[in-house]
C-alpha cells in the first residue's frame, strides 16, 4: 500500500481541455466542443452498415483455400470434388484468375535497390507464407464454399522455410524467392556527424538489444468485399472495408484493364483498420477478378483466422541501440542497427518499407544530438507479409531512443525527466531538421514536459517508489517523448511513382431549405472524422452542427487519399474550412443581390442573414437557398446562384506535420510471479487546435491502449516451419478493459503554422509512445534487481527469466530460441 | 468460419435425449451453453452428424439442499451458481472460484455440466468438483451412476463419460464448520483460462490439518491433487513453516506442460506461488 497519497492525476475529472476557443471561428460555434459524434449512437444502436450487412441480388460468396504451408510450390491443383459440390458454381485458380488480371509487384521510383517479387493475386506456382491463397471457391452460400474448399487438392512440394529475419540475410539460408536471389529486401545506412568520436569521448555509453516481436492490427470488422461487374458497361461496383477508396478504383482498373471511370468502389462503415485496410490484398482484388469472370456480385469475407493469416501485420524489428552521453548527461550520439522481417512480399502498392524507414529515421529527432546513425536491413521472411500499423515505425524509434535515454540517466545518475530537459530541442532552434532529417516546425517538448510532471505529481510519485522498495514493492515509472508525423504531403509516396493522393477535396452545397451536404475525400474507420469535418464547417457557414451531413467514402465522390497517417481533419479539415468558406462567399452573393446591398457587410449566424456591422436580422438562410433554386427569376439576370463549392488541400509548405507530446507509465510487477500491473498513464499531447477534444482525447487513449497492448500482451509467435501459433483470438492476446489503467490526458496548444486551421493530426501519438513509456517503466521497475528486458511483450515469463526466478529461457521461445535477457546488457 | 451442415434435435426431457443419444452414438454431441460446442463447431474442429440441445429439460437445472449435499443441476449456468446464496453459504469454494470463469456474457451461458464434461485442462469448475470431493451423477438409457469427481477427470479434454451418458448432476458436501477453502488462479487477462491455478479445501481441527486437497489445474493436463503437499500438510499445526514444507512438496506433485504462456519450469514456479497464497488464505480464514 502507498505509504502517501500522489496526486497521481488528480486532476484527471477536469475536462482535458477547457473548451479553447479557435481564434478561426466567433464564440459559440461548434468548433472547439466535445460533440458526441451521431454516427457513435447509429453504430452502438447495431444501424451501422458494414461491407458484410450487404446482400446483392445473385450475389455468390468466396472461400479461399489457403496454404497450410509457409513455403511450398504447388505442383497440381485438383479441383473436381469441390467442383461437384453441391452449391458450388465455380472453383478459380491462379491461372484463371491470370487470364483477367495483372499480377502485382512493389517498384518505387525513388528506391530502386527495394526489390521485390511478382505476387499473383492466388498464387500460381509458389507460395511465400501459410494463408497465402492458392484456389478459390465460388458457391451459393459461404458454408458451402467452405465444405467445398476442403476438397479441393493440392500437390505440395513444401519447400524450406526461414521465418527469423537475421536468420533470413545469413548466407546459406533458404530464399523466400529464388528469383531474386537474396533476401534482403532492403538496406540503408544513414549517417550525420561523428558517431565513432562521440562515442569515444563520452562520460558514457549505454547499450540496449531490442526484439520487438510482430504484432497483428486486428480491426474488430475483419476485411470484407463484394464486388459486382457488369460486361455490358464493363464496370465494377465494389463495396470493400477499405481505408482508401479512391486508390482501391484506380488498382482495379489498373489490375483489371477497366477505364477508371467505370470503377468505383464504395467503402461503406468501416469496424476499425489502425492500417490494415490500406493495402492491396490478393484475395480482394481475386475477388473482383472473379466477379468479371462471373458477371455477377461475389462477396468475400475474411475470417478471424483468415486475418491473422492475411492482414497485414507489423513491427517485426531486432535492434541494438548504444548512446553516448556527456557527464552533464547531454547526448553526443546515437547509433542504432535495425533489421526487420517483412514477411513473404513486400505489401502491395505501398511496400513494407514504411516501418523500417521510419523507424530508422525519426530516432531521437525531439533531442538536440550531435551525431546520428543508423543502419536497416529489412529481410524477406515466410511470414505473413507486413505493412501499415498506426505509428509505422515510430513505435520502435521512440522505444529504443526513450530507453537508451533511461539507461544513460541511469548511468549518469541523473533523474530521467531532467535527462530528457536537457536534450530537448530548444524554443529558439525551430524550424529544425533532425539529423535523420525530420523536419520540425515549431514542437512543444518543454510545456509538455512541465505539464506532465505536475499531473503525475512527479517528486512525491519517486519518493512513493523508493519507500515501497523498501517494502519489496516494485514500481516503476517510465516517460516517452514522443513525435508524430501527420498528414503527409505529396512527398511520401509521390516520389515513389504510386497513385495514391496525399491531397483531399470537399464538395459541399446548400440545399434547397438551408442545410448543408458536404462530401470529403478523407474516410472514416470509426474515429469519428466526419463529425469534426461538420463541425468546421457549420462554424464556417454560421449554422446548427445539425446541419450539415458529412459522407464519405465513396470513389465517385469527393476524391482524396482516406483515412492515414492521421490526416483526416488535418488535410480534409483544411479543405472543408475552404469550401465552406467559398459556398458562404457563394451564398451571400446571392443574398446581396436579393437585398441589394453589399456582400462584405452581411454575414450569416445561426442560420440567419444579418448585417455584419450590428447583427440586425435581414433574411432567413433558408430564404436565400429557396431563391437560389426555385426563384432564379427574382434575381438579376448576371447573378448565377452558386450554392455548391469544391476546394482541395494538401501539405505544400511543409512536407507534413510533426505533433509532439509526452507520456508516462506507472505500473507495478509481481516480482514472485512475474506479472504486471498497470497503474497509471498520462500523456500530454500538442496536435495544435482541438476541433472535438472528445475525438480527440478517444483517439489518444485508443492509440495508448494499442501500445500498452504492444508492450504487455501481443506478439504473431510462428514456429521454425512458418505455421503460425497465435491465430486466434485465445492465443493472440489483445488489451481488454480490466487491465487498463485510467489514463490522465492533457494538452498543449501549438497551432500548426501555414494552414487556416492550426490543426496537427492526433491518430497515432497514443500508441507511439505507449509501448516506450512501458519499455522505461518496466525497466525502471527492474532497476534494483540490477537486470532488464528486452523481448516484447513484457509476458510474466519474460520477466521472470529476467530477474533469474526461471532458470533456464523460455522453453517456447520460436524467434530467438537462444535469446535470453541476461545478454541484453 | 462456418460449421458445416449438423442436425438440430431440441430434447423437452432427459428420456427423450437419452434415447436420442443413443440412435446417433458417437456421431451426437450434447449442446448446453454452447459456449464452447459452437467455437469447435465454427473452427471445423468438431464434426457432429446431430445436436442434441438440452436446454429445455428441466430436470437438470436448479441448485438445491438434499440432507447433508447440495445437488447442483448439469444445466446451472456460471452466472446462477455465481449468484446462489445456497452456494455462498455452502460451498464458498465454488462461489470464490466462478467469478474466474470467463466474462458476464459467456457466464450467462455456459454451465457447470458443460464445463466438466468438455473437462478443459485450465477450467476452474472440474478443479473445484476435485478438491470438493463431489460426485457426478450420469445418466444413460440404462439406468444412472454416480462417480467421484478425481475418477471422472482422466487427461486432457478427457472424462469417463460414456458416449450414451449425459451429465445430469453434481452433488456437493455441504459445508462443515471445520472446513475452510482457498482458491487463487493466474492469468494473462482478467476472465481468460488460467495459466496456473489452484482450488482447496482442508479439514482443519483445533488448528491443526486433518485433511487438504490441494488441487493444481491450468498447467496440468487434468485437475492434479497434490498427494505430496496433502501427506506434508497432515496432521500438522498451520504456520509458516508448514506453509514451506507445502510449497517445497508440491514440486513431486507437479507435471506440467510447456506452452505459449510458459514453460514448465515457470509453470512450476507460479503453481509454487499460489500454493502458498492459497495455504496463507487456509491459515488465515
Ligand atoms: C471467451 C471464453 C472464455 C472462457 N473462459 C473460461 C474460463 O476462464 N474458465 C472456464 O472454466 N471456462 C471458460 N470458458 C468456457 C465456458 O465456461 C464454457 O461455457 C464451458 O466450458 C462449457 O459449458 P457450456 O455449457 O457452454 O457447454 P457446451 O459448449 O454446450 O458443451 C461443451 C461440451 O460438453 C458437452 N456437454 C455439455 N453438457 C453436457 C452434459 N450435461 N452431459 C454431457 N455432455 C455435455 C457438449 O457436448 C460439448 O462437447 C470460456 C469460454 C469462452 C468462449
Amino acid at each position: 500500500m502507498p505509504s502517501r497519497a500522489c496526486l497521481r492525476g488528480g486532476s484527471r475529472r477536469e475536462p482535458a481541455i477547457a473548451s479553447a476557443r479557435h481564434p478561426a471561428f466567433p464564440a459559440g460555434s461548434p468548433v472547439g466542443e466535445g460533440v458526441a459524434r451521431p454516427s457513435a449512437l447509429r453504430l452502438a444502436s447495431g444501424r451501422g452498415r458494414y461491407t458484410d450487412d450487404q446482400t446483392l441480388p445473385r450475389m455468390v460468396h468466396l472461400a479461399f483455400v489457403r496454404s497450410p504451408m509457409a513455403h511450398a510450390r504447388i505442383r497440381g491443383i485438383d479441383i473436381a470434388a469441390a467442383l461437384a459440390f453441391p452449391g458450388v458454381v465455380r472453383v478459380v485458380t491462379g491461372a484463371d484468375i491470370a487470364t483477367v488480371c495483372k499480377p502485382m509487384q512493389v517498384t518505387l521510383a525513388h528506391l530502386p535497390q527495394h526489390v521485390s517479387a511478382e505476387q499473383w493475386p492466388i498464387a500460381i506456382a509458389e507460395i511465400a507464407f501459410q494463408g497465402e491463397p492458392v484456389a478459390a471457391v465460388v458457391a451459393r452460400s459461404r458454408r458451402e464454399a467452405e465444405d467445398a474448399a476442403e476438397l479441393v487438392a493440392v500437390d505440395w512440394e513444401e519447400l524450406p522455410a526461414v521465418v527469423d529475419p537475421i536468420a533470413a540475410l545469413a548466407a546459406g539460408s533458404p530464399m523466400v524467392h529464388s528469383s531474386l536471389g537474396s533476401n534482403l529486401a532492403f538496406s540503408a545506412r544513414f549517417e550525420n556527424g561523428e558517431v565513432d568520436r562521440a562515442f569515444a569521448a563520452a562520460a558514457a555509453v549505454v547499450e540496449h538489444r531490442f526484439d520487438f516481436g510482430r504484432v497483428a492490427c486486428v480491426a474488430l470488422e475483419s476485411r470484407a468485399i463484394i464486388a459486382d461487374y457488369d460486361p455490358t458497361e464493363r464496370s465494377l461496383l465494389v463495396r470493400q472495408s477499405h481505408q482508401s477508396p479512391h486508390l482501391m478504383q484506380t488498382m482495379f482498373a489498373r489490375h483489371l484493364g477497366l477505364a477508371e471511370h467505370r470503377v468505383r468502389v464504395i467503402a461503406g462503415d468501416v469496424g476499425g483498420a489502425f492500417g490494415s485496410k490500406l493495402h492491396v490484398y490478393g484475395d480482394e482484388i481475386a475477388t473482383a477478378a472473379i466477379a468479371v469472370l462471373l458477371g455477377r456480385p461475389v462477396k468475400f469475407t475474411a475470417d478471424r483466422l483468415e486475418a491473422f493469416q492475411s492482414d497485414a501485420q507489423a513491427r517485426e524489428f531486432l535492434a541494438t541501440g548504444r548512446l553516448a552521453a556527456d557527464r552533464d548527461g547531454r547526448i553526443l550520439a546515437i547509433d542504432v542497427d535495425l533489421v526487420s522481417g517483412i514477411g513473404g512480399y513486400s505489401i502491395y502498392p505501398r511496400s513494407s518499407l514504411g516501418d523500417g524507414l521510419q523507424a530508422a529515421t525519426f530516432l531521437g529527432a525531439a533531442y538536440d544530438i550531435a551525431a546520428f546513425r543508423s543502419q536497416l536491413r529489412v529481410a524477406y521472411q515466410n511470414k505473413v507479409p507486413s505493412g501499415a500499423l498506426r505509428g509505422v515505425g515510430q513505435p520502435i524509434s521512440c522505444s529504443i531512443v526513450e530507453q537508451l535515454i533511461d539507461l544513460a540517466a541511469g548511468a549518469l545518475d541523473i533523474d530521467p525527466a531532467e535527462m530528457r530537459r536537457r536534450n530537448y530541442l530548444r524554443q529558439g532552434q525551430f524550424p529544425a531538421t533532425s539529423k535523420g532529417g525530420l523536419k520540425m516546425t515549431e514542437l512543444s517538448l518543454v510545456p509538455c514536459l512541465d505539464r506532465i510532471l505536475e499531473l503525475m505529481d512527479y517528486r512525491c510519485l519517486r519518493q512513493q517508489q523508493s519507500e515501497l522498495r523498501e517494502a519489496g514493492i516494485h514500481r516503476g515509472i517510465g516517460f516517452a517523448t514522443f513525435l508524430e508525423q501527420t498528414a503527409p504531403g505529396a512527398g511520401l509516396y509521390g516520389p515513389g511513382g504510386l497513385p495514391i493522393t496525399s491531397q483531399d477535396s470537399c464538395i459541399i452545397r446548400f440545399e434547397p431549405s438551408g442545410t448543408v451536404r458536404c462530401e470529403i475525400g478523407c474516410s472514416d474507420q470509426g474515429q469519428g472524422t466526419l463529425t469534426g469535418i461538420a463541425q468546421i464547417v457549420a462554424a464556417t457557414l454560421g449554422i446548427p452542427l445539425d446541419d450539415v451531413a458529412v459522407s464519405a467514402g465513396d470513389s465517385a465522390g469527393a476524391q482524396g487519399g482516406g483515412a492515414w497517417a492521421s490526416r483526416g481533419l488535418a488535410i480534409s479539415g483544411e479543405a472543408a474550412h475552404a469550401a465552406a468558406r467559398q459556398l458562404r462567399r457563394n451564398l451571400l452573393t446571392v443574398a446581396a443581390a436579393v437585398l441589394q446591398g453589399n456582400l462584405e457587410d452581411l454575414d450569416i449566424r445561426d442560420r440567419l442573414i444579418v448585417d455584419v456591422a450590428d447583427g440586425r436580422e435581414r433574411l432567413s438562410l433558408a430564404r436565400v437557398c429557396e431563391i437560389a433554386y426555385y426563384c432564379q427569376d427574382l434575381l438579376p439576370p448576371e447573378v448565377t446562384p452558386e450554392l455548391s463549392a469544391t476546394s482541395h488541400f494538401t501539405p505544400r509548405t511543409d512536407p507534413y506535420f510533426i505533433a509532439n507530446g509526452i507520456q508516462a507509465c506507472h505500473l507495478e510487477i509481481d516480482a514472485e510471479t512475474g506479472w504486471i500491473k498497470l497503474l497509471d498513464h498520462w500523456i500530454v499531447d500538442d496536435c495544435g487546435h482541438v476541433i472535438n477534444p472528445l475525438l480527440v482525447d478517444d483517439q489518444l487513449r485508443g492509440g495508448i491502449v494499442q501500445g500498452l497492448g504492444a508492450a504487455l500482451f501481443e506478439r504473431c509467435v510462428y514456429d521454425e516451419q512458418g505455421q503460425q501459433l497465435t491465430a486466434t483470438m485465445a492465443d493472440y492476446l489483445v488489451p481488454m478493459a480490466a487491465e487498463m489503467p485510467d489514463i490522465t490526458i492533457a494538452h498543449v496548444l501549438t497551432p500548426q503554422p501555414g494552414t487556416a486551421l492550426g490543426i496537427k493530426g492526433v491518430g497515432e501519438a497514443g500508441t507511439i509512445g505507449a509501448t516506450a513509456a512501458v519499455w522505461c517503466a518496466v525497466n525502471d521497475a527492474l532497476r534494483p534487481f540490477g537486470v532488464r528486458v528486452g523481448r516484447q511483450p513484457f509476458s510474466p515469463e519474460v520477466i521472470l527469466t529476467a530477474l533469474g526466478v526461471i532458470p533456464t529461457p523460455p522453453v517456447v521461445d520460436p524467434v530467438n530460441p537462444n535469446d535470453e535477457e541476461g545478454d541484453m546488457q | 468460419m462456418k460449421a458445416p451442415n449438423f442436425a438440430y434435435l431440441r430434447a423437452t426431457d432427459l428420456p427423450g435425449a437419452l434415447a436420442a443419444l443413443d440412435s446417433y452414438g458417437t456421431g451426437a454431441r450434447i449442446l448446453a451453453g454452447g459456449q464452447s460446442l459452437m467455437p469447435a463447431l465454427n473452427f471445423r474442429l468438431d464434426v457432429p452428424e446431430v445436436l442434441i440441445d438440452i436446454n429445455g429439460v428441466a430436470a437438470l437445472t436448479g441448485i438445491e439442499i438434499q440432507g447433508d449435499v447440495i445437488r447442483i443441476g448439469a444445466l446451472t449456468r456460471h452466472a446462477e451458481l455465481e449468484a446462489s446464496a445456497v452456494i455462498a453459504a455452502e460451498a464458498p469454494l465454488l462461489a470464490a472460484a466462478v467469478r474466474h470463469v470467463a466474462h458476464p456474457a459467456i457466464r450467462n451461458r455456459g454451465t457447470i455440466g458443460g464445463s466438466l464434461s468438455l473437462a478443459d485442462p485450465a477450467a476452474e469448475l472440474p478443479a473445484c468438483m476435485v478438491a470438493l470431493e463431489a460426485e457426478l451423477v450420469l445418466a444413460s438409457s440404462a439406468g444412472s451412476r454416480t462417480i467421484g469427481a478425481a475418477a471422472f477427470f482422466r487427461g486432457l479434454f478427457e472424462t469417463d463419460r460414456r458416449p450414451n451418458e449425459i451429465l445430469v448432476e453434481v452433488r456437493v458436501k455441504r459445508q462443515t464448520p471445520n472446513r475452510r477453502h482457498g482458491f487463487a488462479e493466474l492469468s494473462r487477462r482478467h476472465g481468460d483460462f488460467a495459466v496456473v491455478g489452484i482450488a482447496c479445501q482442508a479439514d482443519v481441527a483445533d488448528a491443526k490439518v486433518a485433511a487438504l486437497r490441494l488441487v493444481v489445474f491450468g498447467s496440468e493436463s487434468f485437475p492434479r491433487v497434490a498427494s505430496h503437499a496433502a501427506a506434508a500438510a497432515q496432521g500438522r499445526v498451520l504456520s509458516r513453516a508448514l506453509r514451506d514444507d507445502i510449497v517445497a512438496a508440491l514440486l513431486e506433485d507437479l507435471d506440467p506442460s510447456d506452452n505459449l504462456q510458459g514453460g514448465a519450469a515457470t509453470k512450476r514456479q507460479w503453481a509454487q506461488i499460489l500454493a502458498g497464497r492459497v495455504v496463507a488464505q487456509i491459515t488465515a480464514a
